[in-house]
């Protein structure tokens, strides 16, 4: 039984409703208008891989004490879709609030639950004179009745809305006159709920609300991105579409041209084609993806690894194998990208876990890839790039812009030449030229088949065994460069928490849970990258039981950790979710009871 | 005739133009073409180290390290080196691309990518060593054999060939020819027409695979090329530095003016043929990809077409160019980027 204590700034609402419908809108002014009152909230879109006319949902957290994960819990149904109401039902506890439309009331089947019908339709075509119009303009009355529900301030969606429509203010007038609508509508004819309500804080100030995407996005156009091949497949698209909008807007010469170069592919195989292509002639490339397009990638990948080019990958992950949930979310690709390829090929990866991470290692990953003259892959998943998720506002970078081990002309020419693969440093990266460099000594052949250092053809087993060696030692090498792993906890307990990217805000909320509710207490570390750093080793050496939480089917992660660290493989106690939603911090804190034996 | 010792307009010798030594069977078609190769860069007096050779995967693609060895080489992947000619491109619009590649790597695995690099005028001379057959595998059938043409094992191809020149004038390539390997009277002058080209400039070239291909019933064999190959003309190339090229009116009919300023002069043989007529040239390959006749030279050159730079609006600085302090956007974008979200 729902409690009948009044909560205070805790809420689950979501809202079903039919996809292209233009839902979209009224729900993130929902979201926003919350946001406004300076309550941490966050936005979830569950989306079918659909233009138009199916289920569709919303779900939009709100908690005072910043617990924005994904839960298993919905607090207010919002009905719209006639074709989901059984399903939505479902979802509802006892005491829990269902908002519908009128049309839809003999579906209900529950007596049980709060229910407040509302007669959107026939509402609408009053707010609304153009017909063509009401199909979107509906979604703003929901936002109306529930904000008299639960208490959300009419300014703040009103603020919210002049936000979203600042260019458009005849839209903007339509929004604001349909809430006001809903909201007059619900005044009159239903009480305000008691057990739930909405009232202003101070945790949001000068907070931002972003997805991964565009964050990534920026990233890529600070850390120098200025060649982008690409191939549209969701969830990754809209990292592309943002860069490219940035690109267009922030560099272009003095003359207005172009300071990069899009250009959309053919194919997977022809974007990283592209990118590899015009890294080795000495642009920086990025190409984006998810598993299937990575899994295309694939021959690429082993040649820019072997050849040693710079090429960079941003893998935003979804459901598979095949085409999958295409729009839902998962860890599904770690393995593969890790070894993407055949032979002895290994990869770097960054795995941002927040907004600022895909900030952040947009800009290292460009770096990163120029600096090992190797593939690295930035791999977030839907979750984090195509929800709303709240951070603080972005910082300036203050890492320089990097070109790698380049060779002049002139540096050629005092040194009477180079050889393309000889590890000179030690380090495993070599030193390389780019095409155009007026010298005699700077050219070399690109191939994938076995060389020497100079990178002249050998077939010999003593020359690909020291080739393939120092690649290794090139791949350790990027353990000591990429973002090191994030430690919480003193270290000191017996039980070690792993996770790693979108996982990161259920994973805090369950370690608060274990501790409240259970007593456990545990450390947590978050990896950012493989290969994984000496500190992430050690960790993992330092605690008796490492619970690995991976939003995958099979541990793609801890199979990568034990097979370079067998000793640690007895240990690892597996924690994983794989149904396509986000993880939550209960999935964790089930799954964690039950191995404890609780 | 090249002279030993004798150096090129940049004070080049034959030598510096060659790469190493041929790895392929004696007597290969595509050496013939590397030696042309050689030959039109001396000749025109190429800058090696802005020039890039690229390749797929096969023997053709083996021999860009067999010449120009002062130039970076790309032997790529199996049937992609479109994407990296792509790639090159964006990077850095000074280098002159020449790719070499192959019928199998080309009509086969590389097509998607071959029909996208033409539709986007890659600045490319794109050549495909065409001997009908999958050398590097031991002598299968590629999708250029003839209907008819059949193995030394006897096996008998089945399939219609696909016309790489057809679908490349159909593409809208505004330099398409066809030639003989064993033809470098022909296929230099054709070789340095299409280096002068700004766009992409497609190189079909017969080239008999003297292990898997040379046999009597092959249609790509050196013997039936010889005797049922069509020259449409004699061909002579003045480039935009010879003082001579002046002489040669542009818009005439039978001097094609190349962008950089040369002039490819058509000598007329047998037939009146206007390289200008896309419909011709595309009546012409229909009609003979009904017969054993092999025409050879320039079949279509056209214009008006916008280069890949021009349309994408590039900016006249080379990408691989900008230095670290042009590569670096301004905190405005950060700016924007805080307050939108907010």
């Amino acid at each position: 039984m729902n409690s009948q204590v009044k909560k205070i700034n805790d809420l689950v609402i979501e809202i079903a409703t039919e996809n292209g419908s233009g839902s979209q809108s009224a729900n993130n002014i929902l979201m926003r208008s919350i946001f406004y009152m300076g309550i941490p909230v966050s936005g979830k879109n569950l989306f079918p891989s659909n233009i138009q006319g199916l289920p569709t949902w919303f779900s939009i957290r709100v908690n005072e004490d910043g617990w924005l994960a994904r839960k298993d819990k919905v607090d207010v149904m919002i009905c719209m879709n006639e074709r989901s109401v059984a399903e939505d039902l479902k979802k509802l506890q006892s005491g829990d609030t269902l908002i519908i439309e009128e049309s839809l009331k003999s579906l209900i089947t529950r007596d049980d639950i709060t229910v407040f019908i509302v007669p959107f339709e026939e509402m609408v075509k009053e707010v609304c004179p153009n017909a063509r119009l009401r199909r979107m303009v509906v979604n703003l009355l929901y936002v109306g009745v529930v904000a008299h529900l639960v208490g959300i301030e009419e300014s703040k969606i009103e603020h919210a809305i002049q936000k979203q429509f600042s260019k458009k203010p005849d839209a903007a007038k339509l929004n604001i006159d349909a809430v006001k609508f809903g909201l007059d509508w619900a005044k009159k004819n239903v009480k305000a709920l008691e057990t739930i309500q909405l009232k202003s804080s101070d945790k949001t100030n000068g907070k931002i609300i972003v997805d991964g995407n565009e964050a990534t996005a920026l990233g890529l156009l600070y850390g120098g991105a200025n060649v982008v091949a690409w191939y549209p497949i969701t969830p990754s698209s809209s990292s592309m579409e943002m860069l490219i909008k940035y690109l267009k807007k922030y560099k272009k010469d003095a003359a207005g041209k172009n300071e990069f170069c899009v250009v959309q592919a053919e194919d997977e195989l022809a974007a990283f084609g592209i990118v590899t292509g015009a890294s080795w002639a000495g642009a920086r490339g990025v190409t984006a993806t998810s598993g299937p397009g990575t899994s295309l990638m694939a021959e690429g990948a082993g040649l820019a690894s072997f050849a040693e080019i710079p090429a960079v990958v941003i893998d935003v992950q979804r459901m598979g194998p095949s085409t999958g949930l295409p729009t839902r979310t998962n860890q599904g690709d770690i393995l593969s990208c890790y070894y993407l390829s055949h032979g002895d090929t290994k990869h770097v990866l960054l795995i941002p876990g927040t907004p600022e991470e895909c900030y952040e290692f947009g800009f290292d990953v460009m770096n990163l890839a120029q600096d090992m003259q190797t593939v690295v892959f930035l791999m977030s998943d839907l979750d984090l790039g195509m929800n709303n998720w709240m951070c603080d506002p972005f910082k300036p970078i203050t890492k320089e812009i990097s070109r790698g081990k380049v060779l002049s002309a002139e540096q050629l020419e005092a040194g009477k030449g180079f050889k393309r693969y000889a590890d000179v440093d030690g380090d495993g990266i070599p030193f390389r030229t780019l095409p155009g460099t007026e010298s005699d000594y700077a050219a070399y052949f690109t191939r994938g088949t076995g060389h020497r250092d100079d990178a002249t053809y050998t077939e010999s087993s003593a020359d690909w065994k020291k080739n393939i060696d120092r690649l290794k030692r090139k791949h350790d090498t990027a353990r000591k460069l990429v973002p090191e792993s994030v430690f919480v906890g003193g270290g000191k307990q017996k039980r070690g928490l792993v996770a790693y990217g979108s996982s990161d805000p259920a994973v805090f909320e369950a370690i608060f849970i274990l501790s409240k509710d259970y007593k456990i207490e545990v450390d947590y570390m978050r990896i950012r990258a493989l290969p994984a750093t000496a500190k992430t080793i050690e960790f993992m050496k330092n605690h008796e039981t490492v619970y690995f939480i991976e939003q995958n089917r099979d541990g793609q992660m801890a199979s990568i950790i034990r097979a370079e660290e067998p000793e640690l493989a007895m240990k690892i106690k597996p924690i994983l979710h794989y149904d396509g939603m986000s993880i939550s911090a209960m999935a964790i804190v089930n799954q964690i009871l039950k191995a404890e034996g609780k | 005739m090249i002279v030993v010792g004798k150096t090129n307009r940049v004070g080049k010798s034959i030598d510096d133009y060659k790469g190493g030594a041929s790895t392929l069977c004696k007597g290969c078609g595509h050496d013939s073409i590397t030696s042309s190769i050689i030959k039109a860069c001396y000749e025109l007096g190429v800058d090696s180290h802005h020039l890039v050779k690229l390749s797929g995967i096969g023997c053709s693609s083996k021999t860009p390290a067999y010449f120009l060895k002062n130039s970076h080489g790309f032997n790529s992947l199996h049937g992609r080196m479109a994407t990296i000619a792509t790639g090159v491109a964006m990077a850095n619009k000074s280098l002159k691309a020449i790719g070499v590649s192959g019928d199998g790597d080309t009509a086969s695995i590389g097509m998607g990518h071959f029909v996208h690099l033409i539709r986007r005028n890659i600045p490319i001379v794109y050549i495909v060593e065409n001997n009908g057959v999958y050398g590097l595998t031991k002598g299968q059938f590629s999708a250029t054999a003839d209907d008819g043409s059949f193995l030394k094992t006897g096996e008998i191809n089945n399939q219609p060939p696909i016309d790489l020149c057809a679908l490349a004038v159909q593409l809208g390539c505004q330099f398409v020819g066809r030639s003989f390997s064993g033809d470098p009277k022909q296929l230099v002058p054709l070789l340095e027409a299409a280096m002068a080209h700004k766009g992409t400039a497609f190189l079909d070239i017969i080239s008999p695979c003297i292990t898997f291909n040379d046999h009597e019933g092959s249609t790509k064999s050196n013997k039936h090329t010889r005797e049922h190959r069509q020259p449409l003309h004699d061909l002579d190339f003045i480039p935009y530095y010879d003082e001579t090229v002046a002489n040669y009116q542009e818009g005439e009919k039978f001097n094609l003016k190349m962008s950089d300023g040369s002039v490819l002069k058509l000598l007329k043989l047998d037939k009146d043929y206007d390289p200008t007529n896309k419909i011709g040239a595309l009546s012409l390959l229909s009609e003979m990809g009904d017969s054993e006749v092999v025409v050879t030279g320039l079949l279509y050159k056209g214009e008006g077409k916008k280069s890949f730079q021009e349309a994408e609006n590039m900016s006249d600085k080379n990408l691989s160019e900008l230095s670290i302090k042009e590569i670096k956007p301004g905190t405005q974008a950060l700016l924007d980027f805080n307050s939108g979200h907010q």
